[in-house]
């Protein structure tokens, strides 16, 4: 990695400005990239790290400031221009076509309609593979390759396009730790071979690893601008959050009765996507029981069963020691299961309702109503509890929720699915895509659940989450449940190894 | 050039753009006019005119906006749930049918009229059924089998008024018998035209609103129909909530059948209906699918064919102009609330 500070300037953002009504995404952001380096661009979600990555793609228009690259100006709103001055972006979700194989997508867009020769092609991407260390086959169909390869695929495209800046969008966020290493490593090598590299991200020990400089955005301005080897992971997150914060660190506690008890329970594969396959997992009392994996794993098929939304096709499900005879979210609710769905905009609530519609969702017939009859005098009142007891912001309980910030939204959807006291909660990715305030907040109320003697299932993606909030620790991986690991007994380059798959064939062996 | 999502449309732009689509269209209607060699102004005014100039015109509005409101309500209803039910020109032929057979001395006073009522809806909320269930248990599409459904029963009722239900004393006119006069609805005013017909539908606007607002049900029906995902995941039963909208749907558009052979005709023929069904789908979009707007739009949409009728005698401007200046109306329309959410960009 260089981090010679003479070396050219290969893109230059001055002063960029981009507002939308009232809101200033991006006030007078500048930042300069040299050749050879990464610079990761950190912030907490709505920071503005995306709007200003989208203007310099040309996909937004700003209000003020300038995009140089390699000196010469890039005309605004033209991702035709960005593409050709060099410039190429690796999207968090991918823009590959899964039915094409990888060299018609690497190809996709860059040829004429009639040429058919791929020849040249092929040696093209070989010799890009080979320098890059970006291994993967030229023939294989995408829709068969796992994330990591897609995303190398669309690393790939990129520098067949001959790009000498990549912009990489939270590339880690779908990956096990030992191929965000093998990542890693690829950047490096670019480097080495004089590409420039924006990472945006906001995993800290990413960033302390891989970048050269940290550009800090908060609230749509550079708030900060650190060499990684100069500062330390404390002080990024403060400058992220504009204060110190404390990470929530759950006690260990004694564990209660068993809740809910999964035995031998499987699905049938849909598609990619793996069933379970004969999975058993316990749920207990006052225990935060967490599920780490790379999602797509089989995460979704468990969590609609804990949520009442699929039955086992195989094994059993038994809810405070007796099988259940019907199994709906609807019954799942009766019985004092509250579930914070993975997809808060799809699943959690709906768009264009207010957040009192949104706040009774789940309890409307039960608790909002009377004879069929709306009750909508305690719906608001309900409503307005949760805006207050659970720190939503918002102008009011008439708000439409699309209106709402993501940590905001979850807060209300966190409050609906916890005022009826629930003593099973499933938690699936609760803390995605969410700030660093708001993940603490939502992590606090979590362990207070917890701590109240709830059964939790904490479903994530973070491993630094799972680790540090979990009593006690599965891995899921291709539909398969790992045994259960005690708090503090696996490291994370452990667990990886089971999120990979391997330490399930060496169990059977054994 | 893009579309881009406006975060908090300003109130000028919500009002302004809808006026302007109006705007648009009496533009086009002049247009149109000159095209047809009439005087633009002069054939807006007869129109105008024509529709509420006298309280005759008012009152012959009022009447043809009445199967309009029904067939409008039975179309928000039901696109409020994202069910798109095109077949309310078969639903209000089946509550027509309805009104034929019980009205015609299958049943005597004084129940005929609340019973026949009844049946007529259930007829109509059982045509609907079919599709729905196809829809819920097999997946297939609502638009294809409810737009189908309206030849079928169009033709059935051809068939009905050639063979069992044609009237003996109708000189060969394929038409039904004459509904016996305790089976037809009154007047709500001795001596003018206007039957009760319109005031049931004013109820059923408001019954559809305080359902839609008030209920458990129009909670869920709004639901499903923003989210369907998301109301499933609530605990809704998604399919049993969209068989329900289907009946109160199917139901809605019956009575207009119903309300038209019993309030106006006070009998069956072919072409009771120049395509209600179908003009419920504008004057429910027209009304951003509100119930209370349904009423306001259906006498709108009246108002322009019972005034293109009466500028037609007068100027010799053919009446299907009424029909392009709905369509426009629509078109404007439709770009007006698309333009209220989102701006042209360049680039």
């Amino acid at each position: 990695m260089s981090r010679d500070s003479g070396a050219e300037v290969v893109l230059r953002l001055d002063r960029i400005t981009k507002r939308f009504g009232a809101l200033t995404a991006n006030d007078a952001v500048s930042l300069t990239l040299r050749r050879g380096e990464v610079v990761a661009l950190l912030g907490e979600n709505g920071a503005g790290k995306t709007t200003l990555m989208n203007i310099l793609f040309g996909h937004y228009v700003a209000d003020a400031g300038s995009v140089e690259v390699f000196g010469r100006p890039l005309p605004p709103g033209n991702p035709r221009a960005a593409l050709a001055a060099g410039v190429g972006m690796v999207h968090q979700h991918f823009t590959l076509a899964g039915n094409l194989t990888v060299l018609e997508n690497i190809r996709l867009g860059t040829e004429g309609l009639w040429s058919r020769s791929y020849a040249g092609a092929r040696e093209k991407v070989a010799r890009l593979s080979r320098d890059f260390g970006l291994s993967v086959d030229p023939d294989a169909r995408v829709g068969r390759l796992s994330v990591g390869e897609r995303q190398r695929v669309e690393i790939l495209k990129a520098l067949y396009r001959d790009a000498r800046v990549l912009i990489l969008d939270e590339p880690t966020a779908v990956l096990t730790p030992q191929e965000a290493e093998a990542l890693f490593a690829t950047l490096r090598k670019a480097t080495a071979r004089g590409l420039s590299v924006i990472f945006i991200s906001h995993k800290l020990h990413e960033v302390m690893g891989v970048a050269d400089r940290c550009v800090v955005l908060r609230h749509g301005r550079v708030v900060g601008e650190v060499d990684t080897h100069a500062t330390d992971k404390a002080a990024l997150a403060a400058l992220m959050v504009g204060g110190e914060l404390s990470l929530p660190r759950a006690e260990a506690r004694t564990p209660g009765p068993v809740l809910m008890r999964l035995d031998q329970v499987s699905t049938p594969d849909r598609g990619a996507a793996p069933g379970l396959k004969a999975v058993s997992l316990e749920l207990r009392a006052g225990q935060i029981t967490g599920l780490a994996g790379v999602s797509g794993n089989g995460q979704a098929a468990l969590a609609e069963i804990v949520g009442g939304l699929a039955l086992p096709a195989a094994g059993q499900l038994w809810l405070h020691g007796q099988e259940p005879e019907t199994w709906t979210p609807r019954e799942a609710l009766a019985r004092g299961v509250a579930r914070i769905p993975e997809d808060r905009h799809h699943q959690g609530s709906i768009a264009d309702f207010d957040l009192t519609e949104n706040a009774v969702l789940e309890g409307y017939r039960t608790r909002f109503s009377r004879r069929g009859w709306m009750d909508w005098r305690a719906a608001r009142a309900f409503a307005e509890g949760i805006i207050k007891g659970y720190d939503v912001r918002c102008p009011g309980p008439e708000t439409r929720i699309r209106l709402l910030s993501g940590g905001n939204m979850q807060k209300l959807i966190l409050g609906r699915a916890l005022a009826p006291g629930p003593d099973i909660i499933l938690a699936n990715q609760p803390v995605r895509g969410l700030d660093v305030g708001a993940i603490a907040y939502v992590q606090a109320q979590l362990i207070a659940a917890r701590d109240r003697g709830a059964a939790v299932l904490l479903i994530s993606e973070d491993l630094d989450e799972i680790m540090s909030l979990s009593d006690v620790v599965h891995v899921m991986s291709q539909g398969r449940l790992s045994p259960a690991f005690a708090r503090g007994t696996m490291t994370a380059a452990e667990l990886g190894l089971w999120m990979a798959g391997q330490k399930f064939g060496e169990a059977h062996a054994a | 050039m893009r579309l881009e999502t406006i975060p908090n449309p300003s109130a000028a732009r919500k009002v302004g753009l809808p006026a302007l689509a109006l705007l648009a269209t009496l533009g086009v209607a002049m247009l149109l006019a000159l095209i047809a060699g009439a005087n633009p102004f002069a054939v807006l005014g007869q129109i105008a005119r024509g529709a509420l100039g006298s309280k005759l015109a008012i009152l012959e509005t009022l009447n043809r906006a009445t199967p309009l409101i029904f067939t409008g309500l039975a179309v928000a209803v039901a696109f409020r749930a994202k069910l798109w039910n095109i077949g309310a020109e078969a639903q209000l032929y089946a509550g027509a049918i309805v009104a034929v057979v019980l009205g015609t001395g299958a049943l005597g006073s004084p129940l005929v009229l609340p019973v026949s009522a009844g049946a007529a809806m259930l007829a109509g909320a059982a045509l609907l059924l079919g599709p729905v269930l196809l829809k819920t248990r097999l997946g297939v599409d609502e638009v294809v089998t409810t737009l189908l459904l309206n030849f079928i029963m169009l033709l059935f009722v051809s068939y009905l008024l050639e063979g069992p239900m044609k009237d003996p004393m109708g000189m060969g006119w394929p038409k039904s018998p004459a509904l016996i006069p305790e089976a037809r609805l009154p007047r709500i005013v001795e001596g003018l035209r206007l039957h009760w017909g319109f005031a049931l539908a004013i109820i059923a606007a408001v019954a559809v609103w305080v359902i839609q607002t008030r209920t458990t049900l129009g909670f869920e029906i709004r639901a499903v129909g923003q989210n369907p995902e998301a109301a499933r995941f609530a605990g809704m039963p998604v399919n049993a909530v969209l068989v329900k909208t289907a009946l109160l749907s199917g139901g809605l558009a019956a009575l207009a059948g119903w309300s038209e052979v019993a309030g106006l005709k006070g009998h069956l023929s072919s072409d009771l209906s120049p395509g209600f069904g179908y003009t419920g789908i504008i004057v429910a979009m027209l009304a951003l699918l509100h119930p209370l707007g349904v009423v306001v739009t259906a006498i709108f949409v009246a108002g322009i064919f019972v005034g293109s009728d009466a500028m037609s005698r007068a100027a010799g401007v053919p009446t299907y102009i009424a029909d392009m200046l709905l369509a426009t109306a629509l078109l404007f329309m439709v770009l007006a609330i698309l333009l209220t959410k989102m701006r042209v960009v360049r680039g």
